[in-house]
C-alpha cells in the first residue's frame, strides 16, 4: 500500500459523465478517477454538482452520457441497491438505517444467518458484534439502533457497506453532525479501511477536514470539473479559488464606482443583532437603491444573516430599525410589515408553490399582506400577473400555467414578482442565480440593477463572486459565522473577497465550527 | 422483545383489570369465564393478528371487517345452498380472500396509495359484494358445524376451551413466531421503520406490501370462518366495525400505529382486555353494553397518550455510548 499514489490503480473511473434536469444542466463532462486506498476529498460549493454526480455514479440518476468503470469494468447501476452489488456504498449524512430495528438486524436485514426458516438471532448477534469490534466499537448490538449516537449510527452504516463487500465507499458529508472526538474516530474507520485497499470518496465542506484526511481533492464547480490536485501540495487559498472564482477576472463593481448611492437615507440598520449559536452579533446598513452582497463560503452564516434580517428567525439581541424607527422583527409577518421581501435559496420547498398558476403564486404574498378580509379579486390579479410578466420578461408569459411547468430562472422571476407586488423597500435574495442557466443569470443580473435603480434596497447572497462584484454597491464577507469584513467601492474585487474569506483565521475558525 | 414496555403495560392493566373484576364478581376469576373469553373473542383475535402485522409494516387494513361478513355469507350459501361440501368452500373463500387481500397490496405497491384508502375501497367492495350474494341471515345446519361446536377441552374448573379458541390461540403463536423469528418478520419491522431505507437496504418492498395485505385477508378470511362456527349462520351484515375493535386491540396491545413497533402477543391482550370489559358488563347486568366501547374508548386515547410519551423520550438526544476507539 506504501507505494506512491500517483501509480496506484485506479479503481473507479468516471469519465465524460452529463446531467440535465430539464434545461438545467446539472454536470458536464465531469471527470474523476478514485485510486484504490486513496481518500479523495470531493469539493465544490453548493450546486456545483457534487451529490448529482454521486447520485448519476451510484445510479439514483440515470446518466446523460459518460461511463463509469470500476476496477477497469464498465459498470451502470440503475439502482442504489445495484450499485450496493457493484461494490459502490454510499453513506449520506442523515444515515439510510432504522433506527427502530436492533443494531444488529440493520447490519443483517435481508441476509441474516437462517437455520429452518428461522432467523439465528444469537448468530447474527455474535457476527454483529464481532464486525463492529473491527471498527473500535463494543455496544449492545440488540438494542435499537436509535438508541445510539449519530456517530454510532455512521459507523454502523459503513460497517454494513463495508461488510456487502463495498471496493468504493463514498461518504456524503459524514462529521456534519459528529463532535472532534466522534470524527476523530470516523478518521481512524477511514485510514484503516483505505490501508485494506478500499477507495473512499470523502464529501465535505470542513476544509480543515479535508486537508486531515485526504490524499487526493477534486473540486467541481456549476456541474463542470475545476480540477483534481494532491491535497499536500493545494495550499488553502488555492482552493478556496478553485472553489469559488473562475479566474481572478478583475471584475470590479460598475456600481460602486459610481458612488452615488451613498448619499441616499438608510432604509433599515441593523445594530449588534445577532442570535447565539446561529449568527455572531453584526452592524449592517442598508441605504436605499443599494445592492449589499453577503459573500462567504457554505455554512459561513450568509443564509442565517438573511434570515434574522427578514425575521425568519429570532434575533436574541440587537436593535433592527426601519427608516430608522426601531423595530420588532420576531417572524416573517413581522418583516413583510416593514417591507421586506425574502427569496430563500430552496425555490422548489420554501418558495413557490408547483401546482399554482403564475397567476395565483404572484398574488399570494400580497394577498397575505392584505389579510383574509380584503381579497384581490380575478381582476386585480390579472392586472398584477400581466404587469410583472411583462416587466419581468416571464416565459411563457401565460399567467394561468402552473409554475412548476416553468424553468428555473422564469420560476425565480415569479418569486421576484411576488414580493415586488407588495412594494417592498428592501428585498433579501438568497442565491437568485442558483440552478439557473447562464443566460438567465445575466437577466436576473441586469433585474436586480434595474430595480435598485427605483430605489429598492437589496440584499444578496450568492457563491458566484463575479456576479455578487458585478451589482453590489458593498459587499460583506462572511467566515464561520461572523461578519469579517466589509468591502466598499474600489475594493470591491473577487481577490480580496477571497483573501477576506482564506484569511489566516480561516483555520481556527473552521476548526471551531466542528 | 421490540416494543416490551407498552406490552408490559398492558398485561397489567389486564391482570389488574380482571383482579378488580374479581374482587367484585367472584365467579368472574373461573375458568368457564375464562373459556368463554377466548370463545367470544376467537374472531377478534385472528383478525386483530393480521392487523398487527398491517399496522407493524405502517399500513392500516379497513377490509377486515367486510372480509369476515363477505366469508360468512359465501361459506352459508355454498354449504347450504350450492352443496359444496364444507372444507371444499373453507378453501375456496380462503384462497378468494388471500387473492383479494394480495390485490390490494399490489395497488398500494404499484400506484403509491395510501393503504387507508385502498382498503377502505376494499372494505365497500367486499361488503357490498355479501349483500349481492344474500341480503339476509341464512343459517348454517350443515353437520360439521354442530360437531365443531360441540368439541371442547375440559379445563379444570369447568371451563371449555372449544374448538375456535384453540384455532385462534394457535394462530396467535403461529403469528407471533412469524413476526418474532423469521425474516419475513424482520422485514416487516423494517417497512414501518422506513419504506425507502428498507428498499434501499434489499427489502423487496413490493413483494412484502402484497405479502402482508395477503396475510391480513386471509386471517380476515379465516375469522370469517371462525365466525359462522360461532353464530352457525352467514349474514351481510355480520362483523361491520370488526376492523375497527381490532385495530383497537392493535394500539391497545402498543403497537405504534405510525408502525415500526408492537407485537403479536400486546395485541391478544388488547383483544383480551376489550373482551374482559365485555364480561364485566354482562355480570354487572344493570350497565348498557355501549360502555364497553366507552371503555375502549378511554383506554384507547390513554395508550395512544402514552406511546406519544414514549417517543417524546425516545426522540430526546440519546445518551452517547461512545465506543472505545482503536
Amino acid at each position: 500500500m506504501e507505494n506512491s499514489l500517483g501509480s496506484a490503480p485506479s479503481l473507479l473511473e468516471v469519465r465524460g459523465i452529463s446531467k440535465s434536469f430539464g434545461t438545467v444542466r446539472a454536470l458536464q463532462e465531469v471527470d474523476f478517477t478514485l485510486r484504490a486506498g486513496e481518500i479523495h476529498a470531493l469539493l465544490g460549493e453548493n450546486g456545483a454538482g457534487k451529490s448529482t454526480l454521486i447520485k448519476v455514479v451510484t445510479g439514483v440518476f440515470p446518466r446523460d452520457a459518460g461511463v463509469v468503470r470500476l476496477a477497469g469494468e464498465e459498470v451502470a447501476p440503475r439502482s442504489a441497491k445495484s450499485a450496493l452489488q457493484a461494490g459502490i456504498a454510499t453513506v449520506y449524512q442523515e444515515v439510510n438505517l432504522l433506527p427502530n430495528l436492533s443494531v444488529a438486524q440493520n447490519l443483517f436485514l435481508d441476509r441474516q444467518p437462517m437455520r429452518f426458516g428461522i432467523v439465528r438471532e444469537g448468530e447474527m448477534r455474535r457476527r454483529a458484534k464481532a464486525l463492529l469490534t473491527g471498527f473500535g466499537l463494543d455496544i449492545d448490538v440488540a438494542a435499537p439502533l436509535g438508541n445510539y449516537s449519530v456517530a454510532i449510527q455512521h459507523v454502523t452504516a459503513i460497517a454494513r457497506a463495508v461488510d456487502l463487500s463495498a471496493r468504493v465507499l463514498i461518504l456524503d458529508e459524514p462529521t456534519a453532525s459528529l463532535d472532534r472526538h466522534e470524527v476523530e474516530i470516523l478518521f481512524g474507520i477511514m485510514r484503516q479501511l483505505a490501508r485494506r485497499g478500499i477507495g473512499i470518496v470523502f464529501v465535505s465542506h470542513f476544509l480543515d477536514q479535508v486537508y486531515e484526511i485526504s490524499d487526493r481533492i477534486t473540486v467541481l464547480r456549476n456541474g463542470r470539473l475545476v480540477g483534481e490536485r494532491e491535497t499536500a501540495s493545494l495550499p488553502r487559498l488555492e482552493l478556496i479559488r478553485m472553489m469559488l472564482g473562475r479566474e481572478l477576472a478583475e471584475t470590479t463593481s460598475a456600481r460602486a464606482a459610481a458612488g452615488e448611492h451613498r448619499a441616499r437615507g438608510v432604509c433599515a440598520s441593523f445594530e449588534n443583532y445577532g442570535k447565539a449559536g446561529y449568527v455572531a452579533p453584526f452592524n449592517l446598513e442598508l441605504r436605499h437603491g443599494e445592492v449589499v452582497g453577503l459573500a462567504g463560503l457554505l455554512g459561513s452564516g450568509r443564509t442565517e444573516t438573511a434570515r434574522l434580517v427578514f425575521g425568519a428567525e429570532r434575533a436574541d439581541g440587537g436593535q433592527a430599525r426601519v427608516e430608522g424607527a426601531p423595530v420588532r422583527l420576531q417572524s416573517p409577518r413581522d418583516g413583510v410589515r416593514h417591507g421586506f421581501g425574502y427569496c430563500p435559496e430552496e425555490r422548489k420547498t420554501e418558495g413557490i408553490v408547483a401546482e399554482l398558476s403564475v397567476r395565483e403564486n404572484i398574488a399570494l404574498a400580497l394577498q397575505a399582506k392584505r389579510g383574509l378580509y380584503r381579497p384581490l379579486s380575478r381582476r386585480e390579479q390579472d392586472e398584477i400577473a400581466r404587469r410583472y410578466i411583462k416587466m419581468l420578461d416571464i416565459r411563457p408569459p401565460d399567467p394561468e400555467r402552473p409554475v412548476g411547468l416553468l424553468s428555473g430562472g422564469n420560476q425565480q422571476k415569479v418569486l421576484l414578482a411576488r414580493w415586488l407586488a407588495t412594494s417592498p423597500r428592501l428585498l433579501v435574495l438568497d442565491e437568485p442565480t442558483r440552478g439557473i442557466d447562464v443566460g438567465a443569470h445575466a437577466e436576473i443580473i441586469r433585474l436586480i440593477r434595474d430595480l435598485c435603480d427605483d430605489g429598492l434596497s437589496l440584499l444578496v447572497i450568492s457563491s458566484e463572486l463575479d456576479e455578487i462584484v458585478t451589482y453590489s454597491d458593498r459587499v460583506v464577507v462572511l467566515r464561520d459565522r461572523a461578519h469579517v469584513e466589509e468591502l466598499a467601492g474600489g475594493a470591491i474585487d473577487v481577490g480580496n473577497i477571497l483573501a477576506a474569506i482564506a484569511a489566516d483565521g480561516a483555520a481556527v475558525a473552521l476548526e471551531a465550527h466542528t | 422483545m421490540k416494543g416490551l414496555p407498552p406490552v408490559v403495560i398492558t398485561a397489567i392493566v389486564l391482570v389488574a383489570g380482571f383482579a378488580a373484576c374479581a374482587v367484585q364478581f367472584p365467579n368472574i376469576a373461573s375458568t368457564r369465564v375464562v373459556g368463554n373469553l377466548l370463545t367470544d373473542n376467537a374472531f377478534l383475535g385472528i383478525v386483530a393478528t393480521g392487523m398487527t402485522f398491517v399496522i407493524i409494516s405502517g399500513g392500516i387494513d379497513l377490509s377486515v371487517g367486510s372480509v369476515i361478513g363477505f366469508t360468512t355469507v359465501f361459506v352459508a350459501l355454498a354449504v347450504e345452498r350450492w352443496g359444496v361440501p364444507p372444507l371444499v368452500a373453507f378453501v375456496a373463500i380462503l384462497a378468494l380472500s388471500a387473492a383479494f387481500g394480495a390485490a390490494m397490496g399490489a395497488v398500494i405497491h404499484v400506484f403509491d396509495l395510501p393503504p387507508f384508502i385502498v382498503t377502505l375501497a376494499g372494505m365497500f367492495l367486499a361488503r357490498g359484494a355479501s349483500f349481492l350474494l344474500s341480503t339476509e341471515s341464512v343459517p348454517i345446519t350443515a353437520p360439521v358445524y354442530s360437531t365443531v361446536s360441540d368439541f371442547a377441552l375440559r379445563m379444570p374448573g369447568g371451563g371449555r376451551l372449544t374448538a375456535i379458541a384453540i384455532i385462534m390461540l394457535a394462530i396467535v403463536i403461529g403469528g407471533a413466531l412469524l413476526l418474532h423469528l423469521t425474516r419475513f418478520g424482520a422485514n416487516v419491522y423494517a417497512l414501518g421503520g422506513n419504506r425507502a431505507t428498507a428498499g434501499l437496504m434489499g427489502v423487496a418492498v413490493g413483494k412484502m406490501t402484497v405479502k402482508i395485505y395477503m396475510l391480513s385477508s386471509l386471517l380476515a378470511g379465516i375469522a370469517g370462518i371462525v365466525f359462522s362456527f360461532y353464530t352457525s349462520a352467514g349474514y351481510s351484515l355480520s362483523a361491520v366495525g370488526v376492523e375497527l375493535d381490532s385495530i383497537a386491540a392493535v394500539v391497545i396491545g402498543g403497537t405504534l400505529l405510525t408502525g415500526g413497533q408492537g407485537s403479536v402477543i400486546g395485541t391478544i391482550l388488547g383483544v383480551l382486555i376489550q373482551g374482559m370489559i365485555q364480561t364485566y358488563i354482562n355480570f354487572d347486568g344493570t350497565l348498557s353494553s355501549w360502555w364497553t366501547k366507552i371503555a375502549t374508548g378511554v383506554l384507547l386515547f390513554a395508550f395512544i397518550a402514552l406511546q406519544q410519551g414514549l417517543v417524546a423520550l425516545a426522540r430526546r438526544p440519546a445518551a452517547k455510548h461512545a465506543g472505545a476507539a482503536s
